[in-house]
C-alpha cells in the first residue's frame, strides 16, 4: 500500500489545484459567458491543463535532472529552502502579477496564461515533496539514471494533471451551466492562503524528515 | 490584509451588484477655491432612517493647503473578482484622494471609522515625478493591476499627460502605465472595457491652459481636446485615435457599458464652437476598429446679455456645458449634468443609439438660478456637476462646483456649494428629495461623490 500513496498525494494536489479558481476554472466560465457557448468552457480546457502540466514538467525536469548529478540530501534540504522561500515570496509580493491575458485572449494566450500563474503559484513546487522519493528512487538494483526516471516523471505528471484537469472541468461546466457565479461572493475562500501554507508545509516535511 | 472570504463590496456582475444593500454614507471631495485652509474629504449622511440624513457628519482635512481635490477613488473594487487576475482578498478599503493641482497623492483609510477616514499616507509630487514622470492628478480607477491614476500633465506639467500605477496594498507608485503613446498627448478621463482588453482615454488640455481659468483663445482656435483614443489594456499600446472634428472642445467623461460583454459607451462633448451646444456621443466596436456617434445634442439656451457673465455676453446665450455624465449599474439610464443651463437630464438609453429624454430636473444655472424645495436661500448658484448614482439605480447625487479657476468665469457672483438627491422611478422619471439639500459649509466647494460599497462609477467588472 506504501506504493500507492504517492500517487494518492499527486492526486490529491491535482484536485487541490483544480479547485483554486486562479487556476482556470474561473477564466473557462468567463470565457464561455462573453463568447455565450458552453463549447468554449470545454475547449478552454485543453490550454489551461496544458500551460498547467508544463509548468509541473519544468519543475519535474530539474528535480529528476539535479537528481542525477547532486547528492539526494542536498536536493531534499534545497528544494525545502526552495519551497519556504516560494511561500514567503508568495505572501509578500502575489498580488504584484502582472496581466498579460484579457477576455480576448486566444487559446494559446490561455495556455501561456496558465503556465504563468501555475509556476508564480508555485504550483509544480508544491509536488516535490512526493516527486523526490518517487522519481529519484533507484531501487538497489538499480543505479538512478533520468533516462530510468523519465518514465515514471511522466506518469507523475499525468497523474496530477488528469486529476486537476477532471477537477477543473467539472466545477466550471457545473457553474456555468447551473451554479452561477453568485456563490464566489461569500464562496471564494482565501485558498492563496492556504496554498502559502501548503508550500511552507511541503518545504518543512523536506527538510526534517 | 487579506481576508478569508471576498471583501462582500465585490460583485461578479453588475446585475449582481444592483441587489446590493442602499449606501448609508458618501464621500464628498471638498476643496477651498481661495486655497487658504485645507481640502477635505466629507462624510454626508445618506441614510434617510438617520436623524442626520442630508447632512454632513465628519470631515477629513488634508495636511498641506491647494490641493484642489477633485476626483477620487477606491484602492480595490469588483475587478478584483475578475479571472485572469484575481485579488478577490483584498479589501475596498482605502479612498485615494489626488489634489488636482498639488499633484499630491492622499491614502484615507475608511475601516476604523467609516464617518472619519483617516490619512494613512501621502505621496508627495516628486516621488509621483521621478517614478511615473506626471503631475497633476485626476481621474482614479481600481482596476486589473491595481490603483491607475491619470495625470494631465507630465513631470513639467506639459504635455503628454498619462496614467500610472499605484499598488493598491502598498501603495508604491509603480511607475507609468502606457508602453507605446502613440499620437496620444492630452489627458483628462480615463476607463476601459475588460470584455474587449481596451482602455479609452479622453482630452481636455495642458495644465497652463486650465490653471487659470478656460483661455478663450484656446477654445476658439479649437486647441482643447477633440479626441478619444483606444489602448490595448494589457499590451498598454495605443491602438488607435478618433478625432471629432475641429468645432468640438473639451471631451470629457467617459461611461462604457458596465456589462463587459458590451462594446459600447458613452462620451460627453463640453461645447461646440458653432452653437456652444454640448453632446453626448457613442462609441462603438464597428468590425474590428472602434467608431463614434452622436446621439444627443443639447443646445445652448438665448438669453439677455445682461444676465450673462463677460465671457458670454458676445454670444447672447447660455451654453449647456454638459461636464459630467454617469451610466446606471444596468446601461440604461444615463444622466447628463448640463452645469450652464442649471439641466439635469435623464435618458434611456437602452437603444445606445437612440436615446429617450425620460426625466429632466433644474436647479441653479447661470441665468435661471432655479431653487430647491429644500433650501432656505431660493436663487442657488452653480450648477449640477458631478454626479453619482447608486448601485441599485434609485438614487442620484450631485454637487454644483466644476472646477476652482473655471466656476468664476461662468458664475462671476460666487458660487455658494451645495449637494442634492434625485430618486429615481424604476422605468425612469427624476425628482428631488425634498429632504436633501446639503447646504455646503462656506470656505469649501464640494466636487466629486463617492458612494460607501461603490458606486456607478468606481467598479468595473469580468462577468456580464
Amino acid at each position: 500500500m506504501t506504493q500507492l500513496w504517492p500517487w494518492l498525494t499527486l492526486a490529491g494536489l491535482g484536485a487541490f489545484h483544480g479547485l483554486n479558481p486562479a487556476m482556470g476554472w474561473l477564466f473557462a466560465v468567463a470565457l464561455g459567458q462573453h463568447r455565450k457557448s458552453r463549447r468554449v468552457v470545454v475547449l478552454s480546457l485543453i490550454p489551461i491543463a496544458a500551460g498547467h502540466s508544463v509548468a509541473i514538467i519544468v519543475v519535474v525536469a530539474l528535480v529528476v535532472g539535479l537528481g542525477v548529478v547532486v547528492d539526494a540530501d542536498l536536493i531534499r534540504v534545497g528544494g525545502g529552502l526552495v519551497l519556504i522561500s516560494w511561500a514567503v515570496y508568495h505572501q509578500v509580493y502575489g498580488h504584484l502579477h502582472k496581466v498579460r491575458f484579457g477576455m480576448q485572449t486566444s487559446m494559446a494566450g490561455l495556455g501561456i496564461w496558465s503556465f504563468l500563474m501555475a509556476s508564480a503559484h508555485g504550483a509544480g513546487l508544491m509536488l516535490v515533496p512526493v516527486l523526490i522519493p518517487l522519481c529519484l528512487s533507484g531501487t538497489p538494483a538499480q543505479e538512478l539514471t533520468a533516462a530510468g526516471s523519465i518514465g515514471i516523471s511522466l506518469a507523475a505528471v499525468g497523474v496530477h494533471t488528469v486529476s486537476m484537469l477532471a477537477v477543473t472541468g467539472v466545477i466550471a461546466l457545473s457553474v456555468y451551466q447551473w451554479l452561477g457565479l453568485a456563490f464566489l461572493r461569500r464562496g471564494w475562500i482565501n485558498l492563496d492562503l492556504l496554498w502559502t501554507v501548503a508550500l511552507a508545509a511541503a518545504g518543512v516535511i523536506l527538510i526534517v524528515l | 490584509m487579506a481576508t478569508w472570504t471576498p471583501d462582500p463590496s465585490f460583485y461578479p456582475s453588475p446585475r449582481m451588484a444592483m441587489k446590493a444593500p442602499q449606501e448609508k454614507l458618501a464621500y464628498v471631495a471638498a476643496f477651498d477655491p481661495d486655497r487658504k485652509k485645507p481640502d477635505a474629504i466629507a462624510v454626508v449622511d445618506v441614510d434617510p432612517a438617520s436623524g442626520s440624513y442630508g447632512s454632513i457628519v465628519g470631515q477629513t482635512d488634508m495636511p498641506g493647503v491647494g490641493d484642489e481635490l477633485h476626483h477620487f477613488g477606491w484602492n480595490a473594487c469588483s475587478s478584483c473578482l475578475c479571472p485572469n487576475a484575481p485579488h478577490p482578498h483584498s479589501e475596498r478599503r482605502y479612498l485615494v484622494v489626488p489634489g488636482l493641482r498639488s499633484s499630491r497623492l492622499h491614502i484615507l483609510d475608511t475601516k476604523p471609522d467609516p464617518k472619519h477616514p483617516k490619512i494613512v499616507k501621502v505621496i508627495e509630487p516628486e516621488e509621483i515625478a521621478e517614478k511615473a514622470g506626471y503631475s497633476r492628478l485626476h481621474t482614479i480607477h481600481c482596476g486589473p493591476e491595481g490603483i491607475y491614476v491619470n495625470a494631465l500633465g507630465n513631470a513639467q506639467g506639459e504635455a503628454p499627460g498619462g496614467i500610472f500605477l499605484v499598488d493598491h496594498e502598498t501603495f508604491e507608485v509603480r511607475g507609468r502605465w502606457e508602453v507605446e503613446r502613440g499620437s496620444q498627448e492630452l489627458a483628462y478621463d480615463f476607463w476601459w472595457h475588460l470584455g474587449y482588453d481596451t482602455m479609452v482615454t479622453s482630452e481636455w488640455g495642458t495644465p497652463k491652459t486650465f490653471e487659470e481659468g478656460l483661455i478663450p483663445e484656446v477654445l476658439l482656435g479649437a486647441k482643447y481636446g477633440r479626441r478619444l483614443h483606444f489602448w490595448d489594456l494589457h499590451k498598454r499600446k495605443h491602438l488607435q485615435e478618433i478625432d471629432l472634428g475641429d468645432k468640438y472642445q473639451l471631451v470629457f467623461e467617459l461611461r462604457p457599458a458596465h456589462d463587459p460583454t458590451k462594446a459600447y459607451g458613452f462620451v460627453g462633448v463640453v461645447i461646440s464652437l458653432e452653437d456652444l451646444s454640448s453632446s453626448i456621443w457613442t462609441w462603438y466596436r464597428d468590425g474590428d476598429k472602434w467608431a463614434i456617434k452622436k446621439v444627443i445634442d443639447i443646445p445652448a439656451e438665448p438669453a439677455d446679455p445682461d444676465q450673462l457673465p463677460p465671457l458670454l455676453k458676445g454670444f447672447k446665450a447660455v451654453p449647456p456645458l454638459v461636464t459630467d455624465i454617469d451610466l446606471s449599474m444596468d446601461d440604461r439610464f444615463l444622466y447628463v449634468s448640463c452645469w450652464g443651463t442649471g439641466d439635469m437630464h435623464q435618458y434611456d438609453v437602452s437603444d445606445p443609439f437612440n436615446p429617450k429624454l425620460t426625466g429632466k430636473v433644474r436647479i441653479g444655472g447661470i441665468v435661471s438660478k432655479a431653487a430647491h424645495p429644500g433650501a432656505s436661500n431660493g436663487a442657488l448658484s452653480g450648477g449640477p456637476q458631478m454626479v453619482e448614482i447608486s448601485r441599485d439605480g434609485r438614487r442620484v447625487y450631485f454637487t454644483n462646483s466644476l472646477y476652482g479657476a473655471i466656476d468664476p468665469q461662468f458664475y462671476p457672483d460666487g458660487i455658494d456649494g451645495w449637494m442634492v438627491k434625485l430618486d429615481a422611478g424604476e422605468n425612469g422619471g427624476i425628482e428631488f428629495d425634498p429632504k436633501f439639500f446639503v447646504e455646503w459649509p462656506k470656505g469649501h466647494r464640494p466636487h466629486q461623490v463617492r458612494l460607501e460599497g461603490g458606486d456607478c462609477s468606481s467598479d468595473s467588472y469580468c462577468y456580464p
